[in-house]
């Protein structure tokens, strides 16, 4: 046990730089889904049949398909088309597009159960439905939707760890790295899994803490 | 001579095959209330549906101070803001203090700045008695309060007519009177307003002018007293029979002595 704490220690400097990659891929991808995903549920629900095809299309090819075929079509198969991406802007784009079509879904169930008598009663004192979505539905739909939404920043930072198949210097090529100097898989995994479990513990502590915050009394999901 | 506030002639509703309302002839005048009662699933809440544009209709006109509101290219929204209604399940926004839950019309609809509208809405609170309430959520009020405060949510956008559907059906026994005592004032104070309701005692004392409707067409209309007494029709008879036994004589004894 104190062999694995002292190779933790001097393992940690080169894990950090990986974590920061790490995280930056999670936040881009996080805020890329956020600004894909919020607008494709709001098509979906409240679209006409163009826009809600178009969303329904959006999300079911991105929650179809494997993250990292799309992440080897962008990144190996887009400069055939003449459109070549460097590493992290590649990862950053499908991590995002992924995550926006998972989202989307969290926000439609959020949206969907604030319930239609919120639509009429808005639209009852002369809303209009751009106006009603803004004022009324969405505040509440983005405070139902935090509990579910908060799996997707932490099953999104792990996701990101494929990111390690295009050679980006996120946290998981890192270990591989370390893992090939040190001849020490099992330590260098370990000490990964670690980096990950506390992030993954920081993160979910951050969104209980909004969650909380946001709370309005009477509404809120019953289970 | 009596303004006519609201006119609608020869309204027809069905969806698919199943007629909702057929040829409803109605007008509401100035300061009036009309309560319209009816046996249910009889059109009376698809007509307030209809009225103020929430549910389209097939054919027939609407018109609201002379200007026909169901013709083809009238903006919805802006006639909307000329019609309060309140819901038989209040309908508030959960996410809303009971003053922003009013202040919300005037200030994203009328955009009124926000002194003036915040001001509006205590105004309107305090005209249904929930001044002291101001700042609590929907989840924090009982029905008869949310239903109140969904009265004040209406009327402050100043409506030319109120639409009531069945606002006191989804509330226990003893939270009734608080909101029938709001809308007695109401119509004291001339506002104009179209209710349906199964409170009869309401309606006896308060109406202008009855409403009986059933199978999607009006029966009768006449003033109360004509109504209760002297029904010209046997079915108008034997609904009042059944509702009356059904809520005591209560209702009846109230009606003759108001308090």
């Amino acid at each position: 046990m104190n062999e694995f704490i002292d190779f933790f220690r001097t393992a940690l400097p080169d894990f950090y730089q990986g974590a920061i990659i790490t995280l930056k891929l999670t936040g881009v991808g996080l805020g890329l889904g956020f600004l894909l995903g919020l607008p494709a549920a709001v098509m979906r629900v409240y679209g006409g049949k163009y826009l809600r095809w178009l969303a329904v299309g959006y999300i079911e090819l991105f929650r179809g398909t494997p993250v990292l075929v799309q992440l080897f079509l962008v990144y190996f198969g887009l400069p055939d088309l003449g459109v070549t991406l460097s590493r992290m802007t590649a990862a950053y784009i499908v991590l995002g597009l992924n995550s926006g079509a998972y989202q989307a879904e969290y926000f439609r169930g959020a949206i969907q159960a604030v319930g239609s008598g919120q639509m009429m009663a808005a639209r009852a004192i002369g809303m209009s439905r751009i106006e009603a979505i803004r004022h009324i539905i969405l505040p509440q739909a983005l405070r139902l939707v935090i509990p579910a939404w908060s799996n997707e920043p932490t099953s999104l930072l792990k996701a990101s760890a494929i990111a390690f198949l295009i050679a980006v210097p996120d946290l998981m090529t890192k270990a591989k790295t370390v893992a090939a100097h040190t001849y020490n898989p099992i330590g260098t995994y370990l000490s990964v899994a670690v980096v990950y479990l506390v992030i993954v513990f920081v993160i979910n502590g951050v969104f209980s803490f909004i969650e909380k915050k946001a709370r309005i009394p009477g509404l809120e999901l019953e289970f | 001579m009596e303004n006519t506030i609201l006119r609608i002639e020869n309204l027809s509703k069905s969806y698919g095959s199943s007629t909702i309302l057929k040829d409803v002839n109605l007008t509401v005048n100035e300061g009036d209330t009309v309560v319209i009662i009816g046996p249910s699933g009889t059109g009376k809440s698809t007509l307030l549906r209809c009225i103020n544009l929430l549910t389209k209709t097939n054919s027939g006109r609407i018109f609201l101070d002379d200007k026909e509101i169901n013709a083809h290219g009238v903006d919805e929204n802006d006639v909307r803001k000329h019609i309060g209604m309140v819901f038989q399940d209040f309908l508030l926004f959960n996410h809303l203090t009971a003053l922003e839950n009013v202040m919300i019309g005037p200030s994203k609809v009328l955009k009124m700045d926000q002194v003036a509208a915040r001001e509006k809405a205590f105004f309107e609170l305090e005209r249904v008695g929930l001044k002291d309430k101001a700042h609590l959520y929907p989840g924090q009020l009982s029905g008869g309060q949310k239903q109140r405060v969904g009265i004040a949510r209406a009327l402050a956008m100043d409506p030319r007519v109120m639409l009531f559907d069945e606002p006191t059906s989804a509330l226990d026994p003893e939270l009734i009177g608080e909101v029938l005592e709001v809308m007695r004032k109401l119509a004291l104070e001339g506002m104009t307003m179209l209710v349906v309701t199964h409170e009869m005692g309401f309606a006896r004392e308060v109406a202008d002018k009855i409403v009986f409707m059933e199978h999607g067409v009006v029966a009768e209309e006449g003033a109360p007293d004509d109504l209760f007494f002297h029904p010209k029709h046997e079915r108008t008879r034997e609904f009042l029979w059944k509702i009356t036994e059904l809520y005591g004589k209560h209702d009846q004894e109230k009606g003759e002595n108001p308090e």
